[in-house]
């Protein structure tokens, strides 16, 4: 591992309009952390993101980035990851981005296991429109769109990735920087799809899910000695417990081989001739 | 005798239809003749009334005609769906043997051809080879040597083993013997063969050979007829070239992942009809604002919503034209035949890399799956150059850079196109987004940012239109009086057309437009002409709502939106009948 990448070089000379104490600085540096831990400069990276507050992370970022459109961060990072298998991917998304519109694509790209780290700011709530009730939010959690709450359970999205078949699943807190980078590096390790879903408070719409309450209500896998996270058994247990907050790898199948593997998908396909090669004649006989 | 042939194979879906005219237009493909194709389908795997035809001629041959020489009938309703273009000439070719057949007899007129034909294919090793014999009885019938279906079929049953050609081989021998044995009829065909080889393919597969021999390298879709042929041809094929093709969860994301697979450099191209264009919409604006160069195919079907899958139309002009909310600049090209598909869609990447822009390249049901026989000439691919526009490497990267060594991949240049760098390029990191943004590609509501950069995508069409060739293509006579106008697939109907007004002493000018956007200027030929028409597979008249906007004159019109093609003849008579007619003042 090349270690002369600074992580102040991954910061884009863009001020943040995120809220000041929103939980997306953290999820934000812990990227920018790991990325110059792991040795890849901004020049090898890519960012894809969608809209919201979660969506900025682009901006903020000096690397390649796409700021594209609500829920579709995946697809895109999908099509740069196989066309340039070179970089390292991160798509960048929230709960709304992930769990609501982008569910389609969230549920396929943990299938297809292409070698993207995914990042969801999970703050349980539509901020940027300010302050709906979102995919993750609480069944009682009242706001402008549910005075009564959303009377439906919320998403597991950690379940969702395991029942689609996910070989890393991963939760974080925006806020325990040294976990959530070590998380984060071990996510960009891993050699297929990998969720990392980061617990990335609101402070202006959430007063629910705050600093305060995650600092009680989760519980570090990494202090469970008798956890394994290759073992699906246990992931599934910790996964369908929702009476805890979990942090850490949950789940990760290093056998299951990544969408390149598996298509045989390697070279970086920028690169072009100024003529077709000399193949495209035999494809022409083809047509005899 | 008749100087071409039409032929048709009709059964239910599944009875291996497609494969069996396949077969036989690509031995008279081999044999030196000319062919076309056309198919009736219906939107369903068995079962349903499904059709392959097949014209072919010493001569070129661009377009269906309302005649039927030889049938091969596997069910009934084959001959009832057909009896309008049956004739006095025509031979019907079926088994009297098959259940359903044994009362069939054929109207009236014409000859009923009874040959066993599965009994014959169990003779030769199979029932399923019964297609099979059935083409080797049209082959005595038609004066064509059964031995020019043996290459055919060795491409067609090769990867299954040499005995299984042999066994085709000897099914086809067995049918032209029965009907030569069997039969006392002279028939009234006898097909010429030449020393000519043709190429034979059909328009998705001129659009997927044109992607890869233009450089495309990223394919990311969604199955919908009539596109899927395009990514079927490239899987397999695009591999060897160090391309993938991706079959994504639905339209979204393939047109995302393809304007991912853009960003990351690659030449990345989707495919998909009408329905899946809507899907695209929201990914197409983002795709225009971000100044990604992206090919969209948009093979057109009939619609609205889910109209008429597997009937054709063209239908989805003002779509390509229009769709999109807010104002993107775009280009739509439509291709007028199928040689021509393959060149614009090299062209396609090469305009949108060179401008930076999503490319509409749209052909329509009719050409997607027609196979038509091409001179090999028009597929020169020593002839194509790959033209990546200002594609900046990273000893270019500093020119482009501002004062504090940010790069400006939306600089507004006098010609309007910036400078593109691709992940992995020291000094050229940037951002894009589908907010309106600076020459940084940062977010930007400043009045001044706002005007430049609309401004700026808006010169690059200007440009486009300098430095590019958007001409129409011109047949018929150019002096004369009326000047009909057609776009995309109508071209070799209409060409055929012409020929069937020259009998009446019809002298017509014709303008086939393959550039929708940016397009001719077509004002000085309307102004020349005293009668113009626009003929288009549609309703409403799209194309012609174009012509009089843009010249400032009312225009006949012609639109079939039945689900069927044009025809030379029908085309030309309604010509006919528009010339005929007293001119009317439109109020």
């Amino acid at each position: 591992m090349s270690t002369d990448v600074n992580f102040t070089e991954f910061k884009s000379d863009e001020q943040p309009t995120w809220c000041p104490g929103c939980g997306d600085f953290g999820t934000m540096n812990g990227i920018m952390r790991a990325l110059a831990n792991k040795g890849t400069p901004p020049k090898d990276t890519f960012v894809a993101a969608g809209i919201g507050c979660s969506g900025k992370i682009g901006t903020y970022m000096r690397a390649y980035a796409l700021h594209g459109v609500h829920g579709r961060a995946l697809p895109v990072a999908t099509g740069v990851k196989l066309a340039n298998p070179d970089l390292e991917v991160i798509a960048a998304g929230g709960d709304g981005d992930g769990y609501s519109i982008g569910t389609n694509h969230f549920i396929h790209a943990v299938r297809r296991n292409v070698n993207v780290t995914y990042v969801v700011m999970d703050n349980r709530i539509y901020g940027l429109t300010k302050g709906q009730a979102s995919p993750t939010s609480h069944e009682d959690f009242e706001t402008g769109t549910t005075p009564e709450g959303p009377k439906q359970p919320p998403v597991n999205p950690l379940a969702l990735a395991l029942a689609a078949g996910g070989t890393f699943i991963a939760q974080s807190f925006s806020s325990d920087a040294r976990r959530h980078v070590e998380i984060l590096e071990q996510a960009m390790e891993h050699d297929g799809f990998s969720l990392v879903n980061t617990f990335s408070p609101c402070v202006t719409f959430n007063d629910v899910d705050t600093y305060d309450y995650y600092k009680d209500a989760i519980v570090d896998l990494a202090d469970d000695e008798d956890f394994d996270r290759t073992d699906y058994d246990q992931a599934k247990e910790k996964i369908l417990d929702r009476d805890a907050e979990y942090i850490g790898v949950l789940y990760e199948d290093e056998d299951r081989p990544s969408y390149a593997q598996a298509h045989d998908v390697s070279g970086d396909m920028s690169r072009l001739d100024e003529t077709p090669p000399d193949g495209v004649k035999d494809l022409v006989d083809e047509f005899y | 005798m008749h100087e071409d042939l039409n032929w048709a194979i009709g059964g239910e879906a599944g009875d291996g239809i497609d494969s069996t005219g396949k077969i036989f237009a690509r031995a008279l493909a081999r044999s030196g003749r000319h062919v076309f194709t056309s198919k009736d389908f219906a939107s369903r795997i068995r079962g349903g009334y499904t059709a392959y035809k097949l014209r072919t001629s010493v001569d070129e041959v661009q377009s269906v005609v309302d005649r039927l020489d030889i049938l091969i009938a596997l069910t009934e309703r084959t001959v009832e769906e057909n009896l309008d273009e049956l004739h006095d000439d025509s031979v019907i070719i079926y088994d009297g043997e098959q259940a359903g057949m044994s009362n069939f007899e054929a109207p009236e007129g014409m000859t009923g051809l009874s040959v066993p034909l599965s009994d014959l294919a169990e003779e030769a090793g199979g029932a399923i080879m019964r297609n099979v014999v059935a083409l080797g009885a049209v082959c005595e019938v038609a004066g064509f040597d059964v031995e020019f279906l043996d290459e055919a079929l060795e491409k067609r049953f090769g990867d299954k083993g040499s005995s299984i050609v042999e066994n085709n081989k000897k099914a086809a021998r067995l049918g032209a013997e029965f009907v030569a044995e069997e039969f006392e009829e002279t028939f009234p065909y006898d097909l010429e063969t030449t020393d000519n080889d043709y190429l034979l393919l059909n328009g998705d597969e001129a659009i997927g050979l044109g992607a890869i021999a233009g450089g495309c390298r990223f394919y990311a879709g969604y199955p919908i007829t009539p596109a899927t042929n395009v990514m079927e041809y490239l899987v397999g094929r695009i591999e060897k070239f160090g391309g993938h093709v991706v079959q994504a969860e639905d339209e979204l994301a393939a047109v995302n992942m393809a304007l991912g697979g853009a960003r990351a450099g690659a030449r990345s191209m989707t495919a998909t009809s009408g329905p899946g264009i809507d899907l695209m919409s929201e990914a197409f604006g983002l795709v225009a604002q971000s100044e990604t160069p992206l090919v969209i195919a948009n093979v057109m079907r009939s619609g609205p919503s889910t109209g008429m899958p597997t009937k054709q139309e063209q239908g989805d002009l003002n779509m390509m034209l229009y769709g999109g909310h807010g104002e993107i600049p775009r280009f739509v090209i439509t291709p007028t035949t199928i040689a021509d598909t393959f060149h614009k869609t090299v062209e396609a990447f090469n305009l949108a890399e060179k401008y930076q822009i999503p490319v509409y390249l749209s052909i329509d049901l009719a050409m997607a799956v027609t196979e038509q026989t091409v001179d090999p000439d028009e597929f020169d691919i020593d002839a194509i150059e790959i033209d990546r526009g200002n594609f900046v490497r990273e000893d270019e990267v500093e020119q482009w850079q501002d004062d504090q060594g940010r790069f400006q991949p939306h600089l507004p240049t006098e010609d309007g196109i910036s400078p593109r760098t691709v992940p992995g390029t020291e000094g050229g990191i940037h951002m894009s987004t589908g907010l309106e943004h600076n020459e940084l590609g940062r977010r930007t509501e400043d009045v001044d940012d706002r005007v430049e950069q609309v401004d700026k995508r808006e010169r690059k069409v200007e440009t486009a239109r300098e430095r590019e060739d958007f001409s129409p293509r011109e047949f018929g006579d150019p002096d004369a009086d009326t000047l009909v106008i057609g776009w995309g697939s109508t071209e070799g109907a209409m060409i055929e057309a012409l020929d069937f007004l020259a009998e009446d002493d019809i002298s017509v000018r014709y303008l086939s437009v393959p550039y929708i956007y940016p397009r001719p200027d077509l004002t000085e030929a309307v102004q020349e002409a005293e009668t113009v028409i626009v003929a288009e597979a549609n309703a409403t008249g799209q194309f012609a709502d174009i012509v009089e906007h843009d010249v400032l004159e009312r225009v006949d019109r012609i639109n079939k939106y039945t689900g069927v093609r044009f025809k030379a003849d029908e085309l030309a008579e309604e010509i006919k009948d528009i010339l005929s007619e007293p001119s009317e003042v439109i109020a």
